[in-house]
């Protein structure tokens, strides 16, 4: 059976995929942000993953409000990026998994997620820069299945829900048929709100407290509605569903605990408090 | 009209829930249209009639004449499809904070830094 080896997480601000294209990741506004990869890149060299699922949220790229749905799969032979409007270069198609994503459609229909299978499926900066953060030397070593998750329009999918989806990932990870090595990423966040008079807003106490609970008690943040985070996270601060995801898969790989490998925390990138993180199944 | 957002209401923020998502969608299609650079152009050749096309009301063709986006909320923007619009103009997130905020660009700059501290 695949063996589901540890979950990663990242932002990812369409701004990152500028500063990657200029080479800007020396400078002193850029460096405290991609400092934060490196020893991520170590733990990958160490465990080279073959596939990863991405849990992310589309930004209007490939979906709009006359089909939206809650959690959408990818079951697509290869994604393509594309034009999203403001500019940012648009990367190479990424390969996928199409045995891996249809065993995961299968599962978690059967364990009563309803999701939309998508066997065309454009990927916005969300599911590429998390890749090119990862991987950021030549053609992406991975093949990747994106799990959309709907952050755009409400109602959006609870916390407690958002970490069963995650966990019925991690076991159909887990029961997947093949020989190779899985990882889980989780792009978004954290904190941030990009619209209204409230703009610019970010919580680093809440923030710290949920990297910390993440970790140690990661049904810990499943205590909150929706409206609660969006309060204290600012509306695309939600993001953070996508890790709440990425640690249910963990939660559902064996073990009963993961190892933080190493993370990062930094405010601010544009609008946004960022964050990175590598954690590692213990069997 | 229903709404699905029963909380008390967070301050400076509009959910984009049933109701904005009604109110919005011939604004929002079009934003989403700002994905082609063919649709930009055309956008910007032709405002009026673009905004025609796409059968904008009164409210929402007066908040894209004003570039303003907290009227553009208002009239059920959403942020998403809003931000493919900015883009035409260049504008980053820093000048859209620094508008809906009332500051400058360099005051909102100076908040998000202070949020780090």
């Amino acid at each position: 059976m695949a063996k589901l080896i540890g979950g990663l997480g990242t932002s990812h601000i369409p701004a990152i995929g500028g500063a990657i294209h200029k080479g800007l990741q020396q400078e002193p506004y850029w460096k405290p942000f991609f400092d934060g990869f490196p020893p991520i890149r170590e733990w990958l060299g160490k465990t080279r993953p073959d596939v990863v699922v991405m849990f992310y949220n589309d930004h209007g790229l490939n979906f709009f409000l006359d089909k939206m749905p809650t959690f959408a799969v990818g079951a697509a032979p290869e994604y393509n990026n594309a034009d999203e409007g403001w500019g940012i270069p648009t990367l190479p198609p990424f390969k996928g998994e199409l045995d891996l994503s249809w065993h995961l459609i299968n599962t978690l229909v059967e364990k009563e997620f309803d999701v939309v299978s998508c066997q065309e499926m454009l990927v916005d900066h969300a599911c590429t820069l998390p890749l090119k953060l990862f991987w950021p030397e030549g053609d992406c070593p991975v093949t990747v299945v994106p799990v959309c998750i709907n952050t755009v329009q409400f109602p959006l999918p609870s916390a407690k829900r958002c970490y069963a989806l995650g966990k019925a990932v991690g076991e159909a990870i887990k029961s997947w048929d093949s020989s190779k090595k899985v990882a889980v990423i989780a792009s978004g966040g954290l904190s941030h709100q990009l619209d209204g008079e409230r703009a610019g807003f970010i919580n680093k106490a809440f923030d710290l407290q949920f990297l910390d609970r993440l970790v140690s008690n990661p049904e810990w943040a499943t205590q909150f509605s929706v409206h609660e985070l969006v309060e204290k996270t600012g509306t695309q601060g939600v993001e953070l569903l996508m890790w709440l995801a990425m640690r249910g898969a963990l939660a559902a790989a064996g073990g009963s605990s993961v190892r933080r490998v190493t993370g990062n925390y930094h405010i601010p990138i544009s609008n946004t408090a960022t964050a990175a993180l590598a954690l590692e199944t213990v069997d | 009209m229903t709404t699905c957002s029963p909380e008390k209401p967070i301050p400076g923020t509009t959910l984009f829930d049933a109701n904005q998502a009604r109110k919005g969608y011939a604004l929002n299609k079009m934003c989403f249209s700002f994905n082609s650079e063919e649709n930009r152009k055309a956008f910007l050749a032709d405002e009026e009639g673009y905004m025609r096309k796409y059968g904008l009301n009164e409210q929402q063709a007066a908040a894209i004449r004003a570039r303003n986006v907290l009227q553009l909320i208002a009239a059920g923007g959403n942020a998403y499809y809003l931000a493919k619009f900015a883009g035409i103009f260049k504008l980053d997130m820093q000048d859209i904070g620094a508008q809906q905020t009332g500051m400058t660009k360099e005051a909102f700059r100076a908040k998000l830094v202070a949020a780090g501290q």
